[in-house]
């Protein structure tokens, strides 16, 4: 009765792509709605996924891809939700060398979405930037550049210190974008 | 040019809060509604699957 279907693999990664919808919503009802979504447009496209290749990846850009579609109608229905409830909150500065983890929320809401996504794909998730550009659709150096601005922001809004290093590795970053050959 | 830099003690408190948020929601309990959405698209496709063997 067992069966080589890859969509019986799709459950085992349940779990990670709730995680992703959530770090990417922060609203655990949004992001089940989205993870359902992807569910039902994974198992219905089961015909694209070529199997051998990473099934958490191909499901994760299904996932984002729905997500913003999601976000764009709901931008069109209420317009700058991210905006006005970022404006309710304001961010303390901590000191204490740790981040509560509301002030990190609330400062992770008011980077765009693409800071959003490239910092948990390869912040928080584990993949490479070159996994994280072919699920987003563009190049290394774009991931590279977005999740460097999102630290940089967060820093900023978290009020955390060492900025000069945060410049050094925005160097740094250039340096190495400017120096990738077109492989 | 490729050296590798030691990521900024701001980076790796910001990449130590990214995993928690993700972890703690990895941690939570898979709403039963998951399972049962698999098990409707399973039996959905063995009703399909029967209706093409009728066929």
């Amino acid at each position: 009765m067992t069966t080589d279907d890859p969509r019986d693999e799709i459950i085992d990664h349940l779990p990670s792509m709730r995680a992703f919808a959530i770090s990417l919503t922060r609203n655990g009802s949004v992001a089940d709605d989205i993870v359902q979504d992807t569910v039902v447009k994974a198992w219905s496209n089961i015909d694209k996924f070529t199997p051998g290749t990473n099934m958490r990846a191909w499901l994760f850009t299904i996932l984002r891809n729905t997500y913003y579609s999601m976000h764009r109608k709901r931008k069109r229905e209420v317009p700058d939700i991210d905006g006005k409830y970022a404006a309710q909150l304001s961010v303390k500065p901590d000191h204490d060398g740790r981040l509560a983890m509301t002030d990190f929320n609330v400062a992770f809401a008011q980077l765009t979405s693409e800071q959003r996504e490239a910092l948990v794909l390869v912040g928080a998730s584990g993949f490479s930037y070159e996994d994280a550009a072919e699920m987003c659709g563009c190049a290394v150096g774009t991931i590279k550049s977005r999740a460097n601005r999102g630290r940089k922001r967060l820093a900023e809004l978290l009020d955390l210190e060492d900025g000069e290093t945060v410049i050094a590795t925005d160097a740094a970053t250039l340096g190495v974008i400017n120096a990738t050959p077109a492989a | 040019m490729a050296r590798k830099t030691e990521p900024s003690k701001t980076n790796q408190q910001i990449d130590a809060n990214l995993k928690q948020v993700y972890d703690d929601a990895l941690q939570e309990n898979l709403p039963d509604k998951f399972l049962d959405l698999i098990k409707r698209l399973k039996d959905a496709d063995k009703v399909g699957q029967q209706d093409n063997d009728d066929g």
